[in-house]
């Protein structure tokens, strides 16, 4: 499914706020029609990049490359109609309703005399009902619970009808079913509808569940990058994130599972029975 | 949301509501505006007034409602309307409904401005230029202040609200060094007055607004839409996020600043009008058009009660509107607080 071609990249990046270096001499390529995700401890970069790719934080050296293009001289409006963004902080209006939010994903698409094709109508509807939030479109967003309205934003996003589309924690504040529900989602985006992916995860075993191509950083460093059947390994989990660990294959999908190794001296739930 | 689409090519979109709110406080604004013209002591009926403006009256009616009061009804429209669409950009920029004009410090900025050029003995004219000066001087040290790689709202607030404090404070100063009489013309400036506005009052406003206004409604209305979602979220879906707040934050105090220029700085309006008009028209986003309607249809209402409020004397248009807009703030601040929004 990988082409082996990379249309969004980053070349010997340096990335920093004011003068706080985060990542220096990163180089990261993205396979395209692959699900990547960047994982890492905190405060390692992951974000940053995703930032700096996204073209929301400007490299202080280094290039970030789209389609071969360095991505500061493209057209603001032109990027944003080949890459969306699914930001970790974003504020639903007071008073909007889930079909308005979604309609604003067509922003790049429109224009003055513009503003609401046919074609803008379509995609909006076909972006809800990919993440199944069709049967709330008349409903406020401020009324919803997390998990739908992380989908709103996720359908927002793919209203913006982009070939690549990053996300940054797409998962964080939700409970265990709605971070599997919002990734089970991103995969059939990425299987179905044939697009890039790109997401930051906070944890490693839905990475190495859900990610066809993963990167690990560390301290601003790409520390391994590849499927992560090949790449996490114990050696590398306690490289990354200082984890002893073991590492199994998951009995539900067979992709690595990573286990925190027992705190010494901690007694078994069968032990403390017996 | 309506869409009114001619061809392939044009599709626009609209909210009835919306439109229909604009046009009822334009109607307001206007009738009150002609209920105005007719009052004084020379009242007219409204059917006289529209004949002397249509220039059907005779000389002494025309003298009456085109010269002496006309430019005092349209002055308050204008101002109403400025401070109105100033407001709505602020507050929508900051993501905050206290972040506007007169809670920032951009006001108080222009009343420095002007009691500077009250002490230097300049004319009315130089009054007006200095407070713009002011305006505009205290609106760049703000932005100035709040950049730290980008401007975020909060900060901003933070800073204005420090720096309406301190000019405050110099204003107090600067009216304790005035003669008496001068700080007589000062204290009424300070208050916001349409008293003796001439047409020189109200053209630089409405050339302003003239330019100003379409610029922002079509050109940054929608843009400002997205930047409400967060930097983040604007930023990707293409829009260029401190060159559009850049623009639109000058745009604002730019506006505010000739409001205070032409009326002193009339309180509250900034704060209450988009805050009302979104509320009218039950629509997210900055509601730029209706707020303008809304703050002509208060400012002009609110200087038409000032002028009949007491029989034996005129109050200054801001205290009518400090009144109002104070009683609002108390209860915004008490509703958004139990809302969990401040």
């Amino acid at each position: 499914m990988e082409s082996g071609g990379s249309r969004l990249g980053g070349a010997d990046l340096t990335l920093a706020y004011e003068k706080r270096i985060i990542a220096e001499g990163l180089t990261v390529a993205v396979p395209d029609r692959s699900f990547t995700v960047v994982v890492g401890p905190n405060a390692c970069g992951k974000s940053t990049l995703l930032r700096a790719l996204s073209r929301t934080l400007r490299p202080t050296a280094g290039s970030v490359l789209l389609d071969g293009q360095d991505i500061a001289t493209v057209p603001a409006r032109k990027v944003a109609r080949t890459l969306g963004l699914l930001p970790q902080s974003s504020v639903a209006p007071d008073g909007i309703t889930v079909a308005e939010l979604v309609a604003r994903g067509r922003y790049p698409h429109q224009g003055l005399l513009r503003q609401w094709s046919p074609r803008d109508e379509e995609v909006v509807a076909e972006s809800m009902a990919a993440t199944g939030v069709d049967s709330l479109a008349d409903r406020l967003v401020d009324e919803l619970s997390g998990g739908q309205r992380q989908r709103v934003w996720i359908a927002m996003a793919l209203a913006q009808e982009t070939p690549l589309l990053l996300l940054d924690e797409p998962t964080t504040y939700l409970d265990i079913a709605h971070q599997i529900e919002v990734l089970d989602l991103c995969a059939r985006l990425h299987e179905e509808q044939g697009r890039t992916l790109v997401a930051v995860l906070h944890d490693l075993n839905h990475a190495a569940r859900y990610a066809t191509h993963l990167i690990a950083m560390r301290d601003g460093k790409v520390v391994a990058s590849g499927p992560p059947t090949e790449i996490v390994t114990a050696d590398l989990v306690e490289q990354v994130f200082k984890l002893p660990c073991r590492v199994i294959d998951c009995p539900e999908t067979g992709t690595p599972l990573v286990v925190p190794a027992a705190r010494r001296g901690a007694v078994r739930p069968e032990e403390s029975r017996a | 949301m309506s869409t009114l689409r001619i061809g392939s090519a044009v599709s626009v979109r609209y909210r009835p509501r919306a439109l229909a709110v604009g046009a009822v406080c334009t109607l307001l604004a206007l009738a009150t505006g002609v209920l105005a013209l007719g009052s004084g002591d020379y009242p007219m009926s409204a059917s006289d007034v529209l004949r002397t403006l249509t220039g059907g009256g005779s000389p002494a009616e025309d003298f009456i409602v085109n010269e002496l009061r006309l430019p005092r009804v349209v002055t308050a429209l204008l101002v109403g309307a400025a401070l109105a669409l100033a407001g709505a950009l602020f507050q929508s920029l900051v993501r905050n409904p206290l972040g506007s004009p007169d809670i920032l410090g951009f006001t108080q900025g222009a009343g420095a401005g002007a009691l500077l050029v009250v002490l230097a003995g300049g004319s009315s004219l130089a009054l007006a230029g200095g407070a713009i000066a002011g305006g505009t001087a205290t609106g760049a040290a703000i932005y100035a202040l709040a950049w730290r790689q980008g401007v975020q709202g909060s900060r901003l607030v933070l800073i204005g609200i420090g720096s309406a404090a301190i000019l405050t404070g110099i204003n107090g100063y600067l009216l304790t060094r005035t003669q008496l009489m001068d700080a007589a013309r000062a204290m009424l400036w300070l208050t916001g007055s349409l008293d003796g506005r001439g047409w020189r009052d109200a053209v630089p406003l409405m050339i302003a607004l003239a330019v100003l206004g379409p610029a922002v409604l079509l050109g940054a209305g929608r843009a400002l839409q997205m930047l409400e979602m967060g930097d983040d979220a604007a930023s990707g879906l293409g829009i260029r996020v401190e060159r559009v707040r850049l623009a639109l934050l000058a745009t604002a105090v730019l506006l505010a600043s000739l409001a205070a220029a032409a009326a002193g700085p009339v309180n509250f309006v900034a704060l209450t009008a988009p805050q009302l008009a979104k509320r009218l028209t039950r629509a997210p986003g900055p509601n730029l058009l209706a707020s303008m309607c809304t703050g002509a249809a208060l400012l002009v209402t609110a200087d038409y009660a000032a002028q009949r409020a007491f029989a034996d004397h005129q109050l200054p248009v801001g205290v009518v509107t400090g009144v109002l807009g104070g009683g609002y703030l108390v209860w915004l601040l008490a509703t958004e607080r139990r809302a969990g929004r401040l």
